[in-house]
């Protein structure tokens, strides 16, 4: 069996790319697959330590699982909101770069 | 007892509308008043408080039923701390239902009396608006009386104190801003202010009575601070019922507080009638007797207690044998007879004192009716003799014509005095209802047999006699003495002889409105003495339900002499003014017999200057050194002026120059204006509009605190 920790790491990977990834992109659409994948690394990291409860104590724990349901609900409707903004911004500027997108600085 | 059981077997829980009923009749003529006639007004303040009579009477049946046991409805709740527990708690049992019953009887009475009194009142001093405001607060007054009659603690009773004494203010001020003569004055005003000053004096001693029964009692419902009363120190007890003594003596008008009654009769006569001679006045007495478990307890505090009203009685007796003014008569009279009442509670004679308590009502409440019917009866005279003289003029314009000169006037000084009884003088053939009635109410206050005033003034004479209180046994006899001397003075300077003045002589009787309820009060003044006679005891029988009682002997001797110095004291009187009747302009025959010992009673043996010297005048003198000296030349003028003032000037001088203003001061200012500029220069640099500078900053900031929590 692939220890708890293979997990644990795996989910940090992930994180830290969809960081560097919100980072240093430009591209609107890529920052979004970026969130994405931040989001779906805690999902991993959730799960691993439900998964890691129920083998140190022996009883399921079944509240990581389902919690992890909501986050994907959540994700899906936030990737719906956030697409229609990016086409609406994308109708009006042509353009879908982040940095264009600074009429609100200081 | 409560609630439950007493319910089912009598009227108990009509006790709320004693307060109720006058209540709602002065809220309709406050809220609605303005549209109604002056009958319309009368007629409902009188039906409220003679519902509250009826309440009265149903409750009084009542406690008969049910053998006098004592029965507390509760109202609300009040104040609950700890163990404290104070309730409107409405107490009904044979002493309270007593003086309800003389209160709103008596008030009912005189409120009907009101309607004519008023009705001219307010038209000789040109103000007929205020007859409304009258009515209102007779009504009040009669809320706030039941409340203390009807309370079941100390508190509660001291609620209604407080509530009468606020009334006694409003009312002796009633025409505020006049004099008794009705010219423009702060007369009445300050009359209104020395009552309610002085009375805050009594209140002050017995809040203090309150404060060391509640600290050492721990309570001030009646039945528990009864029972804590027994296990307590005597020291205690003795100092709870001094500091009530003192509160008595301003309520009650007992030596030294009295001083505030005499003048209180600038109010109308029905109030002088009402509150300061038939109710309000009494209180003190009511609360001693129904403080006769903590009296009993220390029979030090009762000899003091007597022995004040004893000397009361004696005291305002003699001041009443100089007065002029009918009504000043009538108010020391009153309190002369309080004195009897006081004296009586003091010496444990209970019984006795609410015996006088009830016929004095009786028959002082119809003395000073019948003044207020000489007094209106004299002003019409006035009036008719007046137009007579100027041929023109009409009703309703005193003020003015006062000032017009009229022959008899001008020997009296400058204007006509109604009340002064050397302007009177052969009444009783222009006023004979009015005369029988006064003499009626004048031999049952002198005590003659078999009116009211005989048993009730017996029974404590009888009852001092037997007890064995010889001084007060004759400091009472002899003031009983002087009170039927100064009551034959006034019948014989009033009603007999000849007018001394125009008004006298064309004096009018006053209207059924105002005769009427006299009449019924010279028939209880006749067989008030019916309720407890020697042999009957039903007054006895009836409050023996709630406090310790004795039956008092009838004792022949005590009668006897008594009854026999009124008759000399009469007689006398006779002798000295009904022989040879004042003549218009002539001295008080008294007086020129008497010379410097009349003169010294005429001024009230100068208590009101001896105050007047001992406390006003330093109080006066201290005030205006604090207002002078303390607050205006220390206070304004060195501590605001030079020492602040001044001060801050001279920093200001120093300060005010180029190197300290412009190069200190305004460097400073300006510097920070600088820095705060630079910082919003640099720090809107953050805010680039780049979404990506953002992320970056939220993940540093989420780095932080987690490696924080992770660390720390």
């Amino acid at each position: 069996m692939i220890p708890i920790n293979y997990y644990i790491i795996l989910s940090a990977i992930l994180f830290s790319l969809g960081v560097v990834g919100v980072l240093v992109r430009r591209n609107a659409l890529i920052i979004f697959m970026s969130i994405e994948l931040m989001l779906n690394a805690a999902n991993l990291a959730i799960v691993a330590f439900a998964r890691g409860w129920e083998i140190n104590t022996g009883k399921p724990f079944f509240e990581g699982q389902i919690f992890v349901f909501f986050v994907i609900a959540v994700a899906a409707a936030e990737v719906a909101v956030g697409l229609a903004l990016i086409v609406e911004i994308f109708k009006s500027k042509r353009s879908i770069d982040v940095d264009q997108m600074s009429s609100l600085k200081g | 007892m409560h609630l439950s059981e007493a319910v089912n077997t009598g009227f108990f829980f009509l006790a709320p509308w004693l307060v109720f009923a006058p209540t709602l009749g002065l809220l309709i003529n406050l809220i609605f008043g303005k549209r109604f006639n002056e009958t319309m007004i009368g007629t409902v303040a009188s039906l409220a408080s003679g519902a509250a009579f009826i309440v009265s009477v149903l409750l009084a049946w009542s406690v008969a039923a049910n053998n006098g046991e004592v029965v507390r409805w509760q109202l609300a709740e009040w104040i609950h701390i700890g163990t404290l527990q104070l309730d409107w708690t409405f107490r009904v049992d044979s002493l309270s239902t007593t003086m309800m019953l003389v209160v709103s009887g008596v008030g009912t009475l005189i409120h009907i009396y009101a309607i004519g009194y008023m009705h001219e009142d307010v038209r000789y001093k040109n103000d007929v608006g205020r007859y409304r405001r009258f009515f209102i607060y007779l009504n009040l007054f009669i809320a706030m009386m039941m409340i203390l009659v009807s309370g079941d603690s100390y508190l509660m009773l001291f609620v209604g104190w407080e509530g009468v004494g606020l009334c006694s203010f409003l009312l002796i001020g009633f025409w505020y801003e006049l004099d008794t003569l009705g010219r423009p004055s702060w007369a009445n005003s300050n009359a209104a202010k020395k009552a309610f000053i002085v009375n805050r004096i009594g209140d002050f001693g017995f809040l203090i009575a309150g404060f060391i029964m509640f600290w050492n009692l721990r309570s001030l419902q009646f039945d528990q601070v009864f029972a804590a009363a027994e296990g307590a120190s005597s020291g205690v007890i003795l100092a709870i019922t001094l500091f009530m003594l003192v509160g008595v003596a301003g309520k009650s008008a007992q030596i030294p507080l009295y001083v505030w009654l005499p003048d209180a009769m600038a109010g109308p006569t029905p109030v002088s009638a009402l509150i300061h001679a038939a109710t309000m006045v009494t209180a003190g007495v009511y609360l001693i007797t129904r403080s006769a478990p903590l009296y009993t307890l220390v029979p030090q505090a009762q000899y003091i207690v007597a022995l004040t009203g004893a000397i009361t009685a004696l005291f305002a007796a003699t001041i009443a044998v100089g007065q002029y003014d009918i009504k000043k008569v009538l108010a020391y009279s009153t309190i002369s007879q309080l004195g009897f009442m006081v004296a009586a509670v003091g010496m444990g004679a209970f019984v006795a004192g609410m015996f006088h308590l009830v016929t004095h009502a009786f028959f002082k409440a119809l003395l000073f009716l019948s003044a207020g019917s000489v007094i209106l009866g004299v002003e019409r005279g006035h009036h008719h003799a007046e137009h007579a003289h100027h041929g023109k003029g009409k009703k309703g314009k005193k003020k003015e014509e006062k000032h017009h000169d009229d022959a008899r006037a001008e020997e009296h000084g400058e204007v006509f005095d109604p009340n002064d009884m050397r302007n009177m003088g052969g009444l009783r053939k222009t006023m004979p209802t009015t005369f029988w009635l006064y003499m009626i109410g004048t031999l049952a206050l002198a005590g003659i047999f078999p009116f009211a005033g005989f048993w009730s003034k017996d029974e404590i004479l009888a009852d001092a006699f037997s007890e064995g209180f010889t001084l007060i046994y004759w400091l009472l006899t002899i003031a009983a003495f002087f009170t039927a001397f100064y009551m034959g003075r006034q019948i014989w300077m009033v009603f007999f002889g000849e007018p001394r003045h125009a008004a006298a002589a064309h004096a009018e009787e006053s209207p059924r409105v105002i005769t009427v309820p006299l009449m019924i009060l010279a028939f209880l003044s006749i067989v008030g003495g019916a309720l407890n006679l020697p042999g009957l005891h039903t007054l006895t029988a009836w409050l023996e339900h709630t406090i310790e009682v004795h039956a008092g002997e009838f004792v022949w001797s005590v009668a006897l002499i008594s009854t026999v110095l009124a008759l000399v004291a009469i007689y006398i009187s006779w002798l000295v003014y009904g022989r040879n009747p004042l003549r218009a302009g002539e001295t008080d025959p008294l007086k020129r017999r008497l010379g410097a010992i009349f003169t010294v009673l005429e001024n009230k043996w100068y208590v009101d200057e001896l105050y007047h010297a001992i406390i006003v005048t330093p109080f006066v003198k201290i005030s205006q050194f604090l207002a002078d000296v303390i607050d205006w030349r220390f206070w304004h003028d060195w501590f605001h002026e030079t020492a602040i003032a001044g001060t801050y000037n001279w920093l200001s001088r120093i300060v005010l120059n180029r190197d300290i203003d412009q190069r200190g001061i305004d460097a400073v200012a300006n510097s920070l204006g600088t820095l705060t500029q630079w910082l919003s220069a640099t720090l809107r640099k953050i805010q680039n509009g780049f979404v990506r500078s953002y992320a970056l900053s939220v993940l540093l900031g989420v780095v932080l605190i987690i490696g924080y929590l992770i660390l720390k």
